[in-house]
């Protein structure tokens, strides 16, 4: 019954090979569960392929290194978790504003602060908003299985340059432990892009009293305009004649298709979206929903519910889009259909507690958030 | 050509080169520069060329044509 | 040229007495890399210190071979002006910056340019990180002894007594410490560094002497020793409260007993040829 292909392979090692199919030549980071064996794994790997890797002392001098040799051409790569991320942030916001590219692999874990070592979706707000200062964002890719975490390292690296911005890869602590079969992608030769340093000064730079806050406010929208029209994935499966749909990413997206073919094969009209890409969020996947919708279900792992909340000014948006009496609105009120969630705190819920989540929806026990 | 070129416009008067200057050559004219400060002369009979001016100052003020 | 004639009439400094014996003036000029305005205080060391760096990469001929990594602070002026590849790191991680871009630029010159707070504050564990592992790029610490750009606060290198906007009754170093000396730090500890000293712009002698340490670390990165660092200790007239000239004073008379000049650690020929 399985169609999937390939080599039995850990989550975090797919990525970190991955990586250096993409061309990728330079790591460097710090050990941090459950991430650390991507940089185990690229301390003799970029070896064997001509590229440099440094055990960095911290997590911040690590994504500092990330920003000095994405400033020479080279694809780089960093992976970490929970508070190492947190101290990256300064970083992320320093390569948006040089417009370097670069992925940045957050095998997240559950909590504030230190946190644990629970496998959670806690950190979508702040991948999505961006932790660092100022406006930029980050293109951020959620991949649900080792296949696609490793198709999804490939992408990362291809749109982190095409648009000049940061990749994030925001797995979670379970999928980078676990091993599936996964085909691993063909092996590309690294090139340098263009606009990397050579020492000759080939790539003028504006001197930092002329730079024009406002021109590149425009020229920044414009960009991030362009990634939300062009780069939105996503993947879903009967959302035009649902009743209800599931919105959930990642390991829990995966239970969600899981628990939504069990309620389907007893007769309930749910449908889901499971974005993989969440920002830009795949708005678009919003407009082939059953107009006459009821409700919308956000299955995810953390305490208070993010992807809800973003699940929320969608569906607020794009029934202000359609018109008060119809579309993705009840046809009585005219307002958006209701947006229910109950967070699943960490761990990947099973279909059984997805089903229950349903099951609360329709008799009323779990009241919606918007 | 004088011994010493100089850049008025460059010129902070922070007196740095007035102070080194071996031969007490250089003093401060009476007029400022687009900037607001007094600049730099070099009396070029006093002068002997001897570049100090040129290592002291912060600013690319001086240039030494020297001799071939 | 009229330089014989002029010559003569100084008869207490020429040393030639014979009016045919012709005198070489050494041109002198601004490398084209800086020779621009920069936004430094009047009668700040940087401006000094960044032609000395300049001048030596012409003179070994890789001032089109070079990458600068520049600190958060009043280096940060040098953003404006210097025309070579360049990125303006985040406040005290030029170390890990210029790690990364000698690790994959090998053959570009990597030069990592900050004030005290930047490599030896904020920055104490990339600055020492980079040196620990022996990264083969050149780092210069322009030293203060205060915060300049944000207005003059306390520093890790100010000294005993000395008065800054976060230090108003003068630096207690039983409370905030003594100044760090981050290059005999270096050369006592980390065996592998390839040179090490620190120098002065307080006076012309000075800046030669200076000059020639900065050559030495460009030539211990271009041969690929090891780490080097160069301090250079320079005048903060603005934040000190003095002229350009007192500032320089200042530096040889109350800073330099704290921050001793010279070369602390040197690769003999012998251990250039080990490696």
């Amino acid at each position: 019954m399985s169609t999937v292909k390939g080599e039995m392979i850990k989550g975090n090692e797919a990525i970190a090979e991955a990586a250096i199919r993409a061309g990728a030549r330079f790591y460097a980071g710090y050990p941090i569960t459950p991430s650390s064996e991507i940089m185990e794994y690229m301390s003799w790997r970029l070896k064997e392929v001509g590229g440099a890797f440094v055990q960095a002392e911290s997590e911040i001098a690590g994504i500092n290194m990330i920003i000095g040799s994405a400033a020479c051409g080279v694809r780089s790569i960093t992976a970490s978790s929970g508070p190492g991320i947190s101290l990256k942030q300064e970083g992320m916001t320093t390569l948006s504003d040089e417009e370097l590219p670069a992925v940045v692999v957050n095998v997240v874990r559950y909590g504030n602060g230190i946190g644990t070592l629970l496998s959670a979706q806690c950190d979508y707000h702040r991948e999505t908003r961006g932790g660092g200062n100022g406006d930029y964002r980050c293109i951020v890719l959620c991949p649900s299985s080792v296949q696609e975490a490793a198709d999804l390292t490939v992408e990362a690296f291809d749109l982190a340059e095409k648009y000049r911005m940061v990749s994030v890869l925001m797995t979670e602590g379970a999928l980078g432990q676990m091993m599936e079969p996964c085909v691993l992608p063909e092996m590309q030769a690294p090139k340098r892009f263009e606009w990397g340093f050579d020492g000759k000064y080939t790539n003028k730079k504006i001197g930092i009293f002329d730079r024009d806050s406002m021109k590149e406010a425009v020229a920044l929208n414009e960009k991030y305009n362009k990634v939300k029209e062009t780069e939105q994935r996503w993947e879903a499966h009967h959302i035009e004649d649902a009743d209800y749909v599931f919105v959930a990413y990642g390991m829990p997206g995966r239970a969600t298709i899981g628990a939504v073919a069990q309620l389907r094969a007893q007769g309930h009209k749910v449908g889901y979206i499971r974005p993989i890409t969440a920002w830009p969020f795949p708005e678009r996947a919003f407009e082939q929903v059953n107009p006459d919708v009821k409700g919308y279900i956000s299955i995810e792992a953390n305490a208070t519910g993010q992807l809800v909340d973003d699940i929320a000014l969608t569906v607020m948006r794009q029934g202000k889009k359609k018109g008060s009496d119809s579309a993705s609105g009840n046809k009585s009120t005219g307002s958006p259909a209701p947006v229910y969630c109950n967070p699943h705190v960490y761990g990947v819920p099973s279909t059984k507690a997805i089903m229950e989540d349903y099951a609360k929806v329709l008799s009323g026990e779990l009241k919606e958030v918007y | 050509m004088s011994k010493v070129l100089t850049k008025p416009q460059r010129c902070k008067q922070c007196g740095l080169c007035v102070a080194v200057c071996p031969k007490k050559a250089i003093s401060f004219s009476t007029e400022i520069n687009t900037a607001g400060y007094l600049f730099t002369v070099i009396d070029d009979e006093a002068c002997i060329a001897c570049g100090i001016c040129y290592t002291t100052c912060p600013d690319g003020v001086y240039e030494i044509p020297g001799t071939n | 040229m009229a330089a014989n004639t002029n010559t003569s009439t100084n008869t207490s400094t020429n040393t030639s007495t014979s009016a045919s014996t012709k005198v070489n003036i050494k041109p002198r000029k601004v490398p084209a890399l800086i020779d621009r305005p920069m936004s430094f205080c009047p009668g700040c060391g940087h401006g000094i210190i960044i032609r000395l760096i300049a001048e030596c990469l012409e003179e070994l001929g890789q001032d089109e071979n070079v990458i600068f990594g520049i600190g958060v602070g009043c280096s940060s002026l040098l953003g404006g002006g210097l025309e070579t590849d360049r990125l303006h790191c985040s406040h005290g991680r030029a170390g890990a910056v210029c790690t990364a871009m000698k690790r994959v630029n090998p053959d570009n010159m990597v030069i990592s340019y900050q004030g005290d707070g930047d490599a030896y504050s904020i920055g104490i564990g990339e600055t020492t990180s980079a040196a620990y592992r022996n990264e083969r790029f050149t780092t210069f610490v322009v030293n203060n002894t205060n915060y300049g750009m944000t207005g003059g606060q306390m520093s890790n290198t100010t000294m005993p007594g000395q008065k800054t906007t976060t230090s108003p009754d003068g630096r207690d170093c039983t409370t905030t410490g003594m100044p760090l000396r981050f290059p005999e730090l270096v050369a006592s500890q980390f065996d592998a560094a390839a040179y090490v000293a620190r120098g002065s712009v307080s006076t012309p002698a000075n800046i030669n002497k200076t000059k020639t340490y900065i050559k030495k670390a460009l030539e211990a990165q271009l041969s690929g020793e090891g780490y080097s660092v160069v301090e250079i200790l320079s005048s903060c007239p603005t934040n000190w409260g003095m002229t350009a000239p007192d500032a320089m004073k200042h530096l040889d008379q109350v800073v330099t007993p704290h921050f001793p000049l010279g070369e602390f650690k040197t690769r003999t020929k012998e251990q250039r040829e080990v490696k």
